[in-house]
């Protein structure tokens, strides 16, 4: 189309147990129980939220893509509602456990026959939280990628992104399209669903990849978690307890007599 | 060839990252428990007062690996040029510090080499002749063992604050060091990094703070911010806040305490409805003190608090503030 650039976006989305929601582990110590909460892992929400920014911008496309149980279409039909195009869900109770390896081959898998220019993944998970999948993905399709962003501008060439480094630091990359890039949260503002986006989002496409039509692809997991545990703590904790009046006298006494602070 | 660990340790424009120390602690704190033979390397071009520096410490050798492509970092070049010297080694293990370089190469390095990460480990065990990893998972409020089932070399990276840098010990005699030349082919290299630089002058430096009364998710709206800036004012300390805050703008990202923002360690550390994320915990762990106050009792900022109050902040902290003025008034 003349005089516009049409960019097709993909963005990866994760399904994680709520924040405060309380965790049991399951009967062989190696995963939780299901029966928590779930939300959207919460830098894939700035993920989604970029990728819609931008095709406000260029015009374009933005797929939604997950994997996990037949729960996860939550987060695909939330996507739909803030505006995403269409959806693809992985849906197999198995994708939970593959390692990070697995999950982007799955990925790639499912979107082999797709043209994306640019793909985003929040920069991290809330569960697992290796920080991999978006760079294991990147390398899988032969894509450059950069980490951490903060924000996006194209360019003639390809993009211009800002990542952002420890301490306060960042950096401009220019790096040529299709890219991955990994979304760290707070580059945007996220905007809620409207009610007419959620009435829109139920006649949106959302094509179900099972494991089958991947599995293929996909090898043993490459590290295996041999227990999950609550963990050991450290260090001993003293606990103050009362009436909010009587935690605050607790309190000033030690602030005053232990840490000597005041 | 006995099996080997190599410690990648990091270098940014020719400076050695310090972190790199706790790096170096872990790997000789793995080959003690395996018996396995540790060396380390740098990698970038230029650097050999880096790899001389590392060489002070207890390994058998350091590697320079050197190419005029490895200046300004880049993923592409750093995975290249590492995948190219890991298969002439062959080393069982690489340890590399969980930071934001690392993070950026590494999972593609590793994939390159059909391998995997554990990453962001906080530990590590030698359990019946199996190599086990401890990590944290949800957002710490579980942990992990996780061992490896692919071939190696097996890449593991290490939490910030995870060893301590000051314990690596120094060697008997300075380490040969040994310079290696890898060819990164033109083409390789996709990225063109610009400057690094720092977005404002930092206006707070909340590193030499010595009270710091930190707010999150907790405090739920902006104008209740005011509460917490009262209690920081009459305890004389500074305010601070964990990353939701400083990303919703209800405070300026200069108060950001984390892996992003600053690394702190005030005598007290008063955290309000801060759950406690490990991007959080890394950057106020050290705190001589911490007090925690929030209403989820299992929220993981309470597994590092020294004193734990679970409750609703909005009913604590104003007679709290009370209370603080009271006695700061009755030692004038």
């Amino acid at each position: 189309m003349y005089g516009e650039t049409l960019l097709k976006i993909l963005v990866c989305m994760k399904q994680v147990p709520q924040k405060d929601a309380p965790l049991k582990l399951n009967e062989s110590g190696t995963w939780i129980r299901e029966d928590v909460s779930y939300e959207v892992n919460e830098p894939d929400a700035y993920a989604l939220e970029e990728a819609l920014r931008q095709r406000e911008k260029h015009k374009g496309e933005v797929v939604v893509i997950t994997s996990g149980p037949a729960r996860a279409q939550q987060v695909l039909r939330e996507a739909l509602a803030k505006g995403a195009d269409r959806a693809i869900h992985l849906e197999d109770d198995k994708f939970v456990g593959l390692d990070a390896f697995n999950t982007a081959k799955a990925i790639a898998a499912a979107i082999k026959d797709e043209q994306f220019d640019l793909i985003f993944t929040g920069l991290q998970s809330d569960d697992y939280g290796y920080a991999q999948t978006g760079v294991i993905l990147a390398e899988l399709m032969g894509w450059p990628h950069a980490t951490i962003i903060m924000q996006i501008e194209k360019t003639d060439g390809g993009i211009r992104v800002k990542r952002e480094l420890e301490a306060g630091y960042f950096q401009f990359v220019d790096m040529p399209t299709p890219a991955v890039l990994t979304i760290q949260s707070g580059i945007n503002k996220l905007r809620y669903a409207t009610l007419i986006g959620i009435k829109q989002a139920k006649n949106k496409p959302l094509r179900k990849v099972p494991l089958g039509e991947v599995q293929a692809g996909l090898g043993d997991n490459l590290q295996k978690i041999e227990k999950l545990y609550v963990p050991q703590k450290t260090k001993k904790t003293e606990h103050i307890d009362g009436p909010p009046g009587e935690i605050a006298k607790k309190l000033v006494d030690k602030l005053r007599n232990e840490l000597r602070v005041l | 060839m006995p099996d080997t660990i190599l410690v990648v340790v990091e270098q940014r424009e020719g400076k050695l990252n310090r972190v790199s120390w706790e790096t170096v602690t872990a790997g000789q704190a793995i080959a003690a428990a395996t018996g396995w033979a540790l060396e380390a390397a740098v990698v970038g071009s230029g650097v050999n007062s880096i790899a001389s520096e590392v060489a002070g410490k207890k390994v058998a050798k350091v590697y320079d690996i050197e190419s005029p492509k490895l200046e300004p970092y880049t993923p592409d070049a750093f995975a290249a040029g590492l995948k190219q010297f890991l298969e002439s080694l062959q080393p069982k293990l690489v340890l590399m510090p969980h930071t934001y370089q690392v993070r950026d190469f590494v999972p593609k390095l590793a994939t390159a080499m059909g391998r995997t990460v554990i990453s962001d480990c906080i530990g590590f065990k030698h359990e019946g002749g199996k190599a086990v990893f401890t990590r944290q998972m949800f957002q710490g409020k579980l942990a992990a063992d996780v061992s490896f089932s692919s071939d190696a070399p097996w890449f593991a990276t290490f939490q910030n604050g995870a060893f301590r840098g000051d314990k690596a010990e120094a060697g008997a005699a300075a380490a040969p060091v040994e310079t290696v030349n890898v060819e990164i082919p033109d083409g390789v290299i996709r990225n063109k990094p610009q400057e690094v630089f720092k977005e404002a002058k930092q206006a707070v430096d909340l590193t030499q703070a010595e009270i710091i009364v930190a707010v999150g998710r907790g405090i739920k709206e902006q104008k209740n911010i005011e509460i917490a800036k009262n209690l920081a004012d009459a305890l004389g300390g500074d305010l601070a806040a964990s990353r939701p805050i400083c990303d919703s703008g209800w405070l300026p990202m200069d108060r950001q305490i984390g892996s992003s923002g600053q690394t702190v360690a005030p005598k007290l550390y008063l955290a309000l409805g801060i759950s406690g994320a490990i991007q959080h915990i890394v950057g106020m762990k050290g705190s001589r003190a911490i007090i925690a106050v929030n209403k989820d009792s299992e929220a993981p900022i309470f597994e590092i608090a020294d004193y734990a109050v679970v409750g609703n902040l909005f009913d604590i902290v104003p007679p709290l503030i009370e209370e603080v003025k009271k006695a700061k008034a009755g030692s004038n």
